[in-house]
């Protein structure tokens, strides 16, 4: 476990160390003498910023379109369902994720497609861009809020939801002042999945995203195509420190000690 | 808790303390500034049994993507020599794959020969080891992107042209011009294509060369800093108009075929394929100011642990039948002028204007900006790594 630890870790550190260095233009070898040059681009340069920007968005948003539809859900399955309808709905959700990603998303790419179905559906697409983006990867990362969510809500004893009513509360306040603060770890620990693969996520947006790009991309770009390392490593602290960040948030609501 | 985390950050701390002790009073510069003082091989021996390359998906096929199609085992055969291929999906993945050492050879674009060969990664090619080397095309010899001082750095491949296609049912004025997507009709907004990569940038120099010759561009991956601040000028009005970006061709052919393009750069295997599945009609131009293209050379690396395995493998690939299979498969034109009598379909030279010099001329191959102009006319041009920011600029 130690050990573990310390090549996660330790690559994790040399990878930012190699931050502060930076390349020969000529043959883009990397040239290690220190320099703070990258870290200030990072945090100056506008095109960074608005990627930084646009990325935290599209997180924040897929995380709440997530949690809104995966808590009804998961109450449902955990309290109302009968076990056979249950089971069905546990199948239904965690069968997606047998599938690849690309699959998916292509999926995606044709339905909202100016002539797919959604269009002949309801007239209307949003077409390929942050929208088309932002619904794709709710539905991708949709599995990983439901499972937590739906432990939390059957982890919640029915003998509690019994008394709340004894006691008087309607069904709503139940939920509100009973079931929820129980159930906010699962809905927490969910989150902080659907925030992080957001964050770094750079495929979905370049087959249903159109013309636009996210910080993945940048660090993608500055990685592979400009061969800048340093750069890509000093971007990539952004998300780090975007989701510890969260993580802290997170701890911070006491969400994560009851995981 | 407390005790593991400071265990952890000390830990971390003393990983980071021993990379920078490391790394603080050095400062590799890497490779050399210019191409490694190799001599080429005198003669090929016997060979090695083995061979590792790097390739282009589509250049080595062996059969595991269609079994008809496979001229890797016929190679093994006959010389003799496993080969064991890598596909490289990206010109900056070929490199960093070179760098490794790992290698004996790549097919390497424009815009990767000369970074590979300034790095040291590639060894010069004596071109007489090589007897279908004779029969190439001679516009494709002692090229800026695959030769040094008259010195070879590899045998070539292929190439083709990007071109300007567009949807003929909507698009009705046949354009000539890369005017027609520079920036773009405002009746094709949100319909106009574009090559998702740095290198496109030459694409809008090329434009402005001619649209704009007071700006002075000559070659079109020799950009100065204001040359290139205009073609980003450019690039970015026609971002507007933009509804995607494509570097994979088959999402090209989907997007031209769901209509969420109608104008835009194409190749003409993308071409070849909408007007074999019909679906919508399309037209392609070479227009009146030029194109850019690529032009792919394979190339030995310097390390090579199978150097004579190599030249054979590059002798076989440029031989008639072989470069002619390869070139119908991937959709370009094949290098090799014997090649033009071994192609199925028998207009195949003719449709891809093969052994067409003057065709040839007007393409600007792809080629790495590096500050030292690649056309010799100076040291003040932009690197590639400028290239890269000002293509994310444009992206916003």
């Amino acid at each position: 476990m130690a050990w573990l630890v310390i090549v996660y870790l330790g690559s994790l550190a040399v990878l930012l160390v190699s931050a502060l260095w930076s390349t020969d233009t000529f043959t883009g070898a990397l040239v290690r003498t220190f320099t703070a040059d990258n870290i200030v681009r990072v945090v100056t340069d506008t095109v960074f910023r608005a990627a930084t920007l646009r990325t935290i968005g599209v997180a924040l948003a897929v995380t709440v379109i997530c949690i809104a539809l995966a808590v009804p859900l998961a109450l449902y399955m955990a309290k109302v369902a009968s076990p056979r309808v249950r089971l069905a709905l546990v199948v239904a959700v965690t069968t997606p994720l047998w599938a690849s990603y690309l699959v998916k998303a292509y999926a995606w790419r044709m339905l909202l497609s100016g002539q797919g179905p959604l269009a002949w559906v309801a007239g209307y697409t949003p077409g390929y861009g942050l929208v088309a983006t932002v619904l794709t990867l709710a539905y991708l990362w949709l599995p990983y809020m439901v499972i937590p969510v739906f432990a939390a809500f059957e982890r919640v004893p029915n003998t509690l939801i019994d008394a709340s009513s004894d006691l008087g509360a309607s069904g709503w306040a139940t939920l509100r002042t009973v079931m929820a603060p129980l159930v906010f770890p699962g809905i927490a620990a969910g989150s902080i999945f659907t925030f992080s693969l957001s964050m770094g996520d750079y495929i979905a947006v370049t087959i249903v995203g159109g013309k636009t790009q996210m910080l993945g991309n940048i660090i993608y770009g500055q990685l592979v195509t400009a061969n800048n390392q340093p750069l890509a490593a000093a971007l990539s602290l952004i998300p780090l420190v975007a989701i510890v960040g969260y993580l802290l948030a997170m701890r911070r609501t006491g969400a994560l000690e009851n995981i | 808790m407390s005790t593991t985390t400071r265990r952890l950050g000390i830990t971390l701390a003393a990983c980071a303390a021993l990379v920078a002790a490391c790394s603080s009073s050095t400062n590799s510069g890497g490779g050399t500034a210019s191409p490694t003082k190799q001599e080429p091989l005198a003669s090929i021996g016997a060979g090695e049994g083995q061979l590792n390359l790097v390739s282009w998906p589509g250049y080595a096929e062996d059969g595991s993507n269609d079994p008809k199609v496979d001229w890797v085992h016929p190679f093994e055969q006959e010389t003799g020599c496993k080969v064991n291929i890598k596909i490289g999906n990206t010109s900056d993945e070929m490199v960093q794959l070179m760098r490794t050492g790992q290698y004996d050879g790549v097919s390497a674009s424009g815009d990767a020969t000369l970074r590979l060969i300034y790095a040291g990664d590639v060894a010069p090619v004596n071109t007489d080891l090589v007897p279908n080397y004779a029969t190439i095309s001679d516009f494709l010899k002692n090229k800026e992107w695959n030769s040094v001082d008259g010195q070879m750095f590899g045998i070539p491949h292929g190439w083709g042209a990007n071109l300007l296609m567009y949807n003929t049912d909507v698009v009705k004025d046949a354009p000539d011009s890369w005017g027609a997507v520079f920036p773009g009709a405002p009746e094709y907004k949100g319909k106009v294509t574009a090559y998702d990569s740095p290198i496109y940038i030459a694409d809008a120099a090329l434009y402005l060369s001619k649209a704009k010759p007071e700006l002075g561009i000559k070659n079109p991956y020799a950009l100065t800093s204001e040359q290139l601040d205009a073609a980003t000028e450019l690039l970015k009005a026609q971002h507007g108009n933009i509804g995607e970006y494509w570097s994979d061709y088959t999402k090209a052919v989907q997007a031209f075929e769901s209509s969420t393009s109608v104008i835009g750069t194409s190749w003409q295997v993308i071409a070849n394929m909408l007007t074999s599945d019909d679906k919508v009609k399309i037209a392609t131009v070479l227009p009146k100011e030029g194109s850019t293209g690529w032009s792919d050379t394979w190339m030995l690396a310097s390390k090579a642990t199978h150097p004579n395995c190599m030249y054979k493998w590059m002798d076989y690939i440029t031989s008639p039948k072989v470069n002619a299979a390869v070139a119908e498969y991937f959709g370009e034109a094949p290098a090799q002028t014997k090649a033009c009598e071994f192609t199925t379909d028998k207009n195949f030279c003719a449709t891809y204007h093969a052994t067409d010099a003057d065709y040839a001329m007007q393409i600007s191959y792809w080629t790495t900006p590096q500050k030292k102009c690649v056309d010799g006319s100076g040291d003040n041009c932009t690197a590639y790594s400028e290239w890269v920011d000002k293509w994310q600029q444009i992206k916003g």
